[in-house]
């Protein structure tokens, strides 16, 4: 076998994603349904890397390289969320924070 | 890393049967370590194991000719972000989840169904396509009719492109993302701050805490690490 | 008539240039963007600038209007054709082939617009420096006041409808935030909330007229627009000209929806001056004046006459909100009705088609009516902030000089020959004479101006003239040159504002459509359409308004200066008396007909929701209810379950592109 064909990579990406997403999902910890945000970010540069490499040209890349300094962006206040969380609830399970329901 | 950046460069390693070992080796990283981040009870277990994730991420990457992000995955994600994630977890002192079951029933099925569906729509629709041989991508000639490779955009260098590209066409959504770090970090301020005494006057959302006797989570929360602790 | 071939021969040009570089006009877009400017510092800094943030908000206006002075100069030294100036400051929407530009029009009617604007602004602003001396948000004050000046100088110098429309809902922004300048007070804050629902009510027929003219000419820009107006279908121009009045109406507070500008008067006064008097409400009449070519096309199609019902719906507004502001006894809303009085006036001559009558008595108006705001402003000042006129009277030798310049301002607005306001309301009813049809528009504005003249003559009387009725313990002083300035330069102005509207020494003028500098200056901007058709001598029409109004003075003197009695006359008024004190229950109007059957309607639906959704759980089997507690339970307040459901709707969508991608190949 010499060489991986694109559509790897991409099946790669889609199964990453897929279990980041299954995680948010499943997951009640807020923390863990956050990196798991964390890893659907991380699939979807991989997707975006893959498809510049399958064009050759490098908007890609450069796309992918603001999808990290967004998530950066995110993670500041999200962390920041999550600690006000904690001190207002006392937990951070995701099915406690249903204030505006009751 | 070191190696496989040398690796990539273009002496013809990559694209043969190298490309594709290294490949396997990151997907099985990749994978596994995804599975544990999900599966994983405990919290900074799980955080661990992302971080090797990141790690395969960046290999993968590095095998993409995207050595810059490679670079950069490393440093940001597994380097800062990570760090913040594990500082939070300590922070809090939450390291596992309570064991008992969703309030939704179903949500867990429901999920995972849904995940596999989802999953086979994207690899049908964005992997399929790509599947055959003639996307393989060339590297210094090689075959490939769908693939256009990243020789000639990396002539100078990865860096050197992506740099080029940042600084020129990207110039303004480049500047503005440097506004979004100060904003979120300006934000990250104002929410960390502790509002003094703001908390024991009459907010509603106080109160309610006060008249509840025993505030559930925190009660098992707290049962729950200890159990966990050795 | 000679007056309007006089007026016709420069004529609508449909020509633009481009403006040329380094020149005055060049830096227009400085004019909106310094007071801006201001304002975000005052409002970012306010706290640390304190006092000298007065000093920041002046300067700023006072450069707008310097440069406003020095555009309008250089307008004037261009040739005749060549003053409607386009210039684009930058690119704002390039979506596809529709491009949007932050364009601005410098041309003789955003030119006179801009000098009242800026002047009568910077005015205001030295005004509220004694006025608001010690108010707890005086910084902030002067951030909102600079705030409605950029505003309004976007809408002035929109070079699109779509810019314009910014600046109009800038200027509605500014006026909620001033009117409810003093929000913790319940009323203001609903008094704010009024203007800007019914504000909103109108802008959304500008907004619907806006789709029309893209969806028409492809274009918003005045430039593309107002030189292809022709190209319009006419029942499409028609639905233009209608909406665009409904826009109208809503700022320039004309009935319909003119309810909202006498609770305005919750503002601070010089706000009210500058606000909603000078500047702000002549928005509609500037907007119609601006689409003016657009009106003419529909008058010559002749398919329906929306001009004529402008001016009907001005001139019916005139009459009832006239007739309103004779049985009030606040003093700052007497003014309120006075003034969509006056702006009905003005609609009158613009849906007639002599412009320039229109801006003319804008002009006139701005200033009388900011001198009549603001020298009550000094009058409550004086009084600690007492607003009913039966609680004052005999001010005339506390206060001289608000006196005087009041006396002043009441000739003007009464229309008292010479003065300005004598001018400018001849000139609209002249065209009122001048149209076929509009003779009854002429007989009721014969009668708002009889009814004017009494109004303000009994505003005037009961508070400076007679005995005093202030309460014990009240000492009325003078105010602060800071505020007694602006009021000598706004009575100079309505003193001899009316000479760039007329020929001096030129009587024989006065009474047809001929008119001044005004009128000549403004032919290259506006298209009139006025008809040419007299029904009446005009010498005559005008003596018998000077008459009318000579009546409303003397009976204001009779029933206010004399010792009449006050009560027995209302009494013989009967029910009239009362619907005027009453305001004819237009707000219990729409209380009854629009908030009332509202909340019935949301009553309804709730019992329909309780009694609903009982009905099916209880009426129904055990199915049913089991299926209405599975579409309860999609509510379920957990974050999951919703992620969930996005995941379900992103599944579905994904499937459609692997479809899209499976039939592709």
């Amino acid at each position: 076998m010499s060489g991986v064909p694109i559509g790897w990579y991409i099946a790669l990406s889609a199964v990453l994603f897929t279990t980041g997403l299954v995680g948010v999902l499943v997951r009640r910890s807020v923390v863990v349904m956050f990196m798991c945000i964390e890893l659907m970010l991380n699939s979807v540069n991989l997707a975006l890397i893959t498809f510049s490499r399958l064009h050759g040209n490098l908007d890609g890349q450069v796309l992918s390289f603001f999808v990290i300094v967004v998530a950066a962006a995110e993670v500041t206040v999200g962390l920041a969320l999550i600690v006000n969380m904690f001190r207002l609830m006392g937990s951070t399970d995701a099915d406690h924070a249903d204030r505006l329901r009751s | 890393m070191t190696g496989v950046l040398a690796q990539a460069s273009p002496d013809g390693v990559v694209g043969s049967s190298a490309e594709f070992w290294m490949f396997c080796l990151a997907a099985v990283l990749a994978l596994g370590t995804g599975f544990s981040v999900v599966v994983l009870r405990n919290a900074v277990h799980a955080a661990l194991m992302l971080v090797i994730n990141f790690f395969a991420i960046a290999l993968l990457y590095a095998l993409l000719e995207a050595q810059f992000l490679a670079v950069v995955q490393i440093i940001v994600y597994a380097g800062a972000i990570m760090v913040l994630f594990l500082f939070v977890l300590m922070l809090l002192g939450i390291d596992s989840e309570t064991r008992f079951s969703d309030r939704v029933r179903g949500q867990r099925t429901a999920a995972v169904l849904l995940g596999l569906a989802l999953l086979f729509v994207l690899v049908g629709a964005a992997a399929g396509p790509f599947l055959d041989a003639d996307a393989i991508c060339p590297v210094q000639g090689g075959a490939g009719d769908l693939c256009v490779g990243l020789e000639a955009a990396n002539a100078d260098g990865n860096v050197a492109g992506v740099g080029r590209l940042l600084y020129t066409t990207y110039m303004w959504p480049f500047e503005v993302t440097s506004a979004l770090l100060v904003i979120a970090a300006l934000g990250a301020m104002v929410l960390g701050k502790r509002r003094g005494d703001e908390d024991v006057t009459d907010l509603p959302v106080a109160q309610d805490d006060e008249t509840e006797p025993a505030p559930e989570p925190a009660g098992e929360l707290v049962a729950a690490g200890e159990e966990e602790q050795p | 008539m000679i007056g309007l071939l006089a007026t016709a021969e420069g004529g609508f040009s449909g020509e633009y240039v481009q403006a040329a570089a380094g020149t005055a006009i060049d830096f227009a877009w400085l004019i909106p963007v310094v007071p801006a400017v201001s304002a975000a510092v005052l409002l970012l800094f306010g706290r640390r600038i304190g006092k000298v943030s007065a000093a920041i908000a002046i300067t700023a206006v006072g450069f707008s209007a310097t440069l406003s002075t020095a555009v309008f100069l250089q307008l004037a030294a261009a040739p005749e054709d060549a003053r409607n100036v386009v210039l684009v400051v930058a690119e704002w929407l390039p979506i596809g082939s529709f491009q949007v530009d932050w364009a601005l029009l410098v041309d003789p009617l955003s030119g006179v617009m801009l000098l009242l604007v800026t002047w009568v602004g910077l005015l205001i602003h030295i005004y509220s420096l004694g006025y608001m001396d010690g108010d707890d948000l005086y910084t902030r004050f002067f951030a909102y006041l600079n705030l409605f000046v950029a505003s309004m100088l976007v809408l002035v110098l929109g070079g699109s409808l779509l810019v314009l429309f910014v600046g109009w809902e800038l200027v509605g922004l500014s006026s909620y935030l001033l009117i409810g300048f003093w929000f913790s007070e319940r009323a203001n804050a609903t008094a704010a909330k009024k203007a800007f629902i019914v504000n909103r009510v109108g802008d959304v027929g500008f907004m619907i007229a806006m789709f029309l003219v893209f969806s028409a000419l492809g274009s918003l820009s005045f430039a593309d627009v107002l030189p292809r107006v022709d190209e319009i279908a006419a029942g499409t121009a028609v639905a233009i000209g209608v909406l665009l009045l409904i826009g109208a109406t809503g700022k320039s507070a004309q009935i319909p929806l003119f309810v909202w500008l006498p609770d305005a008067m919750a503002g601070p006064t010089p706000v009210s001056a500058l606000i909603h008097a000078a500047t702000m409400v002549t928005a509609g009449v500037y907007l119609i004046a601006r689409m003016s070519p657009l009106y003419a096309a529909i008058h010559d199609a002749a398919l329906f006459d929306v001009g004529l019902l402008v001016a009907w719906v001005g001139a019916l507004t005139a009459l009832l909100t006239a007739l309103i502001a004779c049985a009030q006894n606040d003093l700052k809303k007497i003014l309120a009705y006075s003034t969509i009085s006056q702006l009905g006036y003005m609609f009158v001559a613009v849906g007639l088609g002599l412009q320039a009558a229109a801006i003319f008595h804008l002009l006139t108006h701005g200033f009388f009516k900011a001198l009549l705001f603001l020298a009550a402003g000094s009058v409550m000042h004086a009084l600690h902030e007492e607003t009913d006129v039966w609680k004052m009277g005999g001010l005339r030798r506390a206060m001289p000089v608000t006196f005087a310049t009041s006396a002043v301002g009441t000739l003007a607005i009464a229309g008292v020959p010479f003065f300005a306001g004598f001018y400018s309301k001849e000139k609209v009813l002249v065209a009122a004479l001048e149209t076929p049809g509009a003779e009854l528009i002429w007989v009721i504005g014969a009668v708002v101006a009889a009814l004017t003249a009494f109004y303000m003559s009994r505003w005037f009387f009961l508070i400076f003239l007679g005995d005093s009725r202030v309460p014990e313990g009240i000492h009325p002083h003078e105010s602060p040159p800071s505020m007694t300035l602006p009021l000598v330069v706004l009575a100079v102005g309505s003193v001899l504002g009316g000479f760039i509207g007329v020929r001096p020494l030129s009587y024989a003028t006065f009474w047809s459509l001929e008119g001044g500098f005004l009128f000549d200056w403004l032919a290259p901007a506006v298209q009139s359409f006025v008809g040419e058709e007299l029904f009446f001598n005009e010498l005559l029409a005008g003596l018998i308004v000077i008459a009318m109004s000579a009546l409303g003075i003397a009976t204001a003197y009779v029933l206010y200066l004399r010792p009449t009695d006050i009560v027995a006359v209302r009494e013989r008024l009967g029910w009239l008396y009362q619907a005027m004190f009453r305001k004819f229950y237009v707000d219990e109007l729409y209380e009854r007909t629009i908030a009332e059957p509202g909340e019935l309607m949301a009553e309804g639906m709730a019992v329909f929701d309780e009694r609903g959704i009982d009905g099916v759980v209880n009426g129904l089997g055990t199915g049913t209810r089991d299926l209405a507690q599975i579409g309860r339970r999609a509510q379920t307040g957990l974050v999951r379950s919703y992620a969930l459901a996005v995941l379900f709707g992103t599944l579905l969508i994904s499937a459609l592109f692997l479809g899209g991608t499976l039939l592709g190949r």
